[in-house]
């Protein structure tokens, strides 16, 4: 701690230089956070999937509806403890550029699996009793301000009405929903299967099962057991854990992790390379201080230490704004990728794995310098000028 | 003209100099390089993937879907209504016979080569008159399906791309079997990401009934579509969507190229900030070395233009040669990658490679000299101001 103003005194020495690494850092740590919202974004469907949650499609692929007469059959297979189905929808409120997911379900089965969905206990109850009623995430209401008591119109794609009565299904909004945890999908619409069915005639079909298993140890075996039910059938099923299947559809976007992190190695490639670079400059012009340091009785390993001390304080103040601007930053940034990535945000492990970067860059630009310094002899300092 | 000979002697005298300094220039170069990198890189998916959604749309094939539906999947028509919009006036006729084909548009689940897991690959059925419309489509190995049967022929991208879609074997979707007979080109367009078939075989497998989603016709020639557009439209019969494919197509991309784009380009700027940062120290070192020599010259009676454009030069050279290795390394490590990626319209899988053009290289290696320019303008005017007496002085 003593040794601080030292230090600081150093890195004033040459305040342009100081600064423009600061800011380089700054710059880099900054990017770090954002493509670190980017890559959680991506995979948060995959995070918060419930380990004990099986999803139940038709084998040939999704889009395929399954008979509605299968769930008795699911809950009737042993090691089910509950099940439930849902539809997707795929309609547009006023423009197909206003893009969210509207799924048809069951109200009370979807929110006893989805604990993560957290309602108010009368809003809840006021859904299960309207028929017309539909509850959305959080940041889908904000997005388009809707108020619980708004009437919202929404255009279907595939389900076209056959009752007659317009082509516009009219949602109540009765309810909004918030994420146990900041990685849930606060951007969906959910509404009564009923009442899609009483629009299209009931067709007894849906999009597919949602099952939660007993025994998250056996969920493999529940699985097969399912699909055995409907093997051979018309209606072939293949049933995955949620988690799986979150990943496979990531991967159907493409690789985005490792490409996101091929450009976070670059950027601290390049940072690594500044940084050091400047404290070898820095180390270089003060030969002549080093050695008066050690005349003075400075030992190599504070030397060392001082010279470590140094980069880390550079690095670590640059990594510490550059995160927190960027956690400032993400809120604001959040409309403009809400389409895309509707969950955004720094995550807190991806914070701390910024603070240990730091520190390890801070290390790594020193190391050299450092251990340079330590082993200069104090003749061979005081004559180099 | 004795300006241009001082400016080119200094320069010169600077660039020789550089192999003093060069751990600082490399740090440089390799700041630029990065940034050029990954811009490069990045802006080769959308590139790649605006080429396969760009090639084959032919402005006078038409593309009909039911009204409202902003793509193939969401669409419906029945029989009756393809008839009428085949017969429909513009539409290019063979042997008295309308250019045309009827079809359905699903997609099947088939494992990704890369990753196993399993990925919404396209699956379209269509009429003999889809050979026709789409001439570009062309057999290169085994041969067409046949009418009736449950055979498919696979596009070439799809093959590559997914596992299992080799000639010959034989597929389980459902309760049928079907057959791989072929595999076709069709000019580096998205149809060769999909599996086709007979429209008429499909339409059972699926439970379609009689229907269809969209009708490709071959029009007489591209001004003709606004009277096909027309006549559809006016139809009391249809309720339908008239575009030119070509259109269509440059709609579904223009989703992920946006994103890509932003994406690109806002990690770009950011970088490239940090990487001028970065410059800016490196050319304030140099001019800080050569301190010495530039009071002389100046002494000599150099005046500080040519001082200003010898510094500038240098730094503009750190960033070409940063921006050359850059382009060369994203080119190295992009160009030509395959690879999918969903597209969000169909919710089904297009089949791509990375392209990094030479557009992009040029906007690279504009991006170096741009941070050259930047990093070095202030250094630059430094040097020049440089009192001559104490630049003297200075070891």
């Amino acid at each position: 701690m003593k040794y601080l103003p030292l230090l600081w005194r150093n890195l004033m020495r040459r305040k342009a230089r100081t600064l423009f690494t600061f800011l380089s850092v700054a710059v880099a740590f900054f990017l770090f956070g954002l493509l670190m919202a980017v890559k959680n974004g991506f995979e948060a469907g995959i995070e918060i999937a419930g380990q004990d949650r099986l999803l139940t499609i038709h084998k040939v692929s999704i889009i395929q509806l399954l008979p509605l007469r299968y769930l008795e059959q699911i809950r009737a297979v042993p090691g089910v403890a509950a099940a439930t189905h849902s539809t997707w929808f795929g309609g547009v409120y006023q423009d197909p550029k206003n893009f969210f997911p509207q799924i048809a379900v069951e109200p009370e089965e979807l929110l006893d699996l989805y604990p993560e969905y957290i309602v108010p206990s009368e809003q809840r109850q006021r859904w299960v009793a309207t028929r017309t009623g539909a509850i959305v995430g959080r940041k889908l209401a904000e997005r388009f301000g809707w108020q619980v008591g708004d009437r919202i119109p929404i255009q279907p794609t595939f389900w076209r009405p056959q009752d007659g009565d317009g082509d516009t299904y009219e949602f109540d909004l009765v309810g909004l929903y918030e994420g146990a945890t900041p990685d849930v999908d606060e951007t969906q619409l959910f509404f009564h299967h009923d009442y899609l069915m009483e629009r299209v005639g009931d067709m007894g079909q849906v999009g597919w099962y949602v099952v939660s298993v007993a025994d998250p140890e056996r969920a493999d075996e529940v699985a097969q057991a399912i699909d055995g039910l409907f093997a051979n059938s018309p209606a072939e099923t293949k049933t995955t854990t949620e988690k799986a299947f979150m990943q496979g559809f990531a991967q159907q976007v493409g690789n985005t992790g490792a490409l996101l992190m091929a450009i976070v190695a670059v950027v601290f490639f390049v940072i690594l390379l500044i940084a050091g670079n400047t404290m070898a400059q820095a180390v270089r012009e003060r030969t002549a201080e080093v050695g008066v340091l050690k005349t003075l009785g400075f030992t190599g390993p504070t030397v060392l230490g001082l010279v470590l001390g140094e980069s880390l304080l550079l690095v670590g103040g640059a990594a510490g704004l550059g995160l927190i601007l960027i956690w400032l930053a993400v809120p604001g940034l959040r409309p403009l990728v809400e389409t895309f990535l509707p969950v955004f945000y720094v995550p807190a492990r991806s914070l701390a794995l910024g603070a240990s970067l730091a520190v390890a860059l801070g290390l790594a630009s020193g190391g050299l310098p450092a251990w340079l310094a330590m082993r200069l002899e104090i003749v061979e300092a005081l004559r180099r000028r | 003209m004795r300006w241009m000979r001082q400016t080119a002697a200094v320069t010169l005298m600077n660039l020789k100099s550089l192999p003093r300094r060069w751990g600082s220039a490399l740090v440089a170069v390799v700041g630029f390089a990065g940034v050029v990198a990954v811009f490069v890189a990045v802006l080769s998916i959308a590139e790649g993937f605006e080429q396969v959604m760009g090639t084959v749309g032919s402005e006078s094939t038409a593309l009909v879907l039911r009204g409202g539906s902003d793509s193939e999947m969401s669409s419906g028509l029945t029989l009756e209504q393809t008839r009428i919009v085949k017969q429909a006036p513009g539409v290019r006729r063979e042997s008295g016979e309308p250019v045309a084909s009827a079809e359905l548009f699903v997609i099947v689940d088939v494992p990704k080569r890369s990753t196993g897991t399993a990925a919404n690959v396209p699956l379209r059925g269509v009429e003999p008159g889809a050979f026709l419309v789409r001439p570009e489509v062309e057999i290169v190995e085994g041969r067409r399906f046949r009418e009736g049967r449950n055979e498919v022929i696979v596009g070439t991208a799809a093959a590559s791309q997914f596992a299992g879609l080799e000639l010959g074997n034989r597929l389980r979707w459902g309760e049928a079997t079907w057959e791989v007979v072929g595999l076709f080109e069709a000019g580096g367009g998205v149809h060769e990401s999909e599996i086709w078939t007979d429209a008429r075989v499909l339409q059972p497998a699926y439970r379609r009934g009689a229907t269809f989603q969209s009708v490709y016709t071959a029009l007489e020639s591209p001004e003709s579509f606004q009277a096909f557009k027309d006549a559809l439209t006016a139809d009391p019969r249809l309720e339908v969507d008239v575009t030119r494919e070509s259109e269509y197509l440059a709609a579904q991309s223009r989703v992920l190229r946006s994103l890509v784009g932003v994406l690109g380009n806002l990690i770009a700027a950011l970088m490239a900030v940090g990487a001028t940062f970065g410059a800016l120290n490196t050319m304030y070192s140099a001019v800080a070395a050569r301190g010495r020599e530039i009071a002389t010259l100046r002494a000599l009676g150099f005046q500080g233009g040519p001082v200003v454009v010898s510094v500038l030069a240098e730094s503009l050279f750190l960033a070409l040669v940063g921006g050359l290795v850059g382009g060369a390394l994203a080119w190295a490590a992009a160009n030509g990658y395959q690879t999918a990626t969903m597209n969000w319209q169909t919710f089904s899988q297009v089949a791509f490679s990375l392209r990094v053009t030479p557009a992009l290289l040029v906007g690279g290696l504009g991006y170096a000299l741009l941070m050259g320019l930047l990093g070095g303008l202030f250094p630059a005017v430094r040097a020049a101001r440089l009192p001559v007496v104490s630049g003297l002085r200075q070891r």
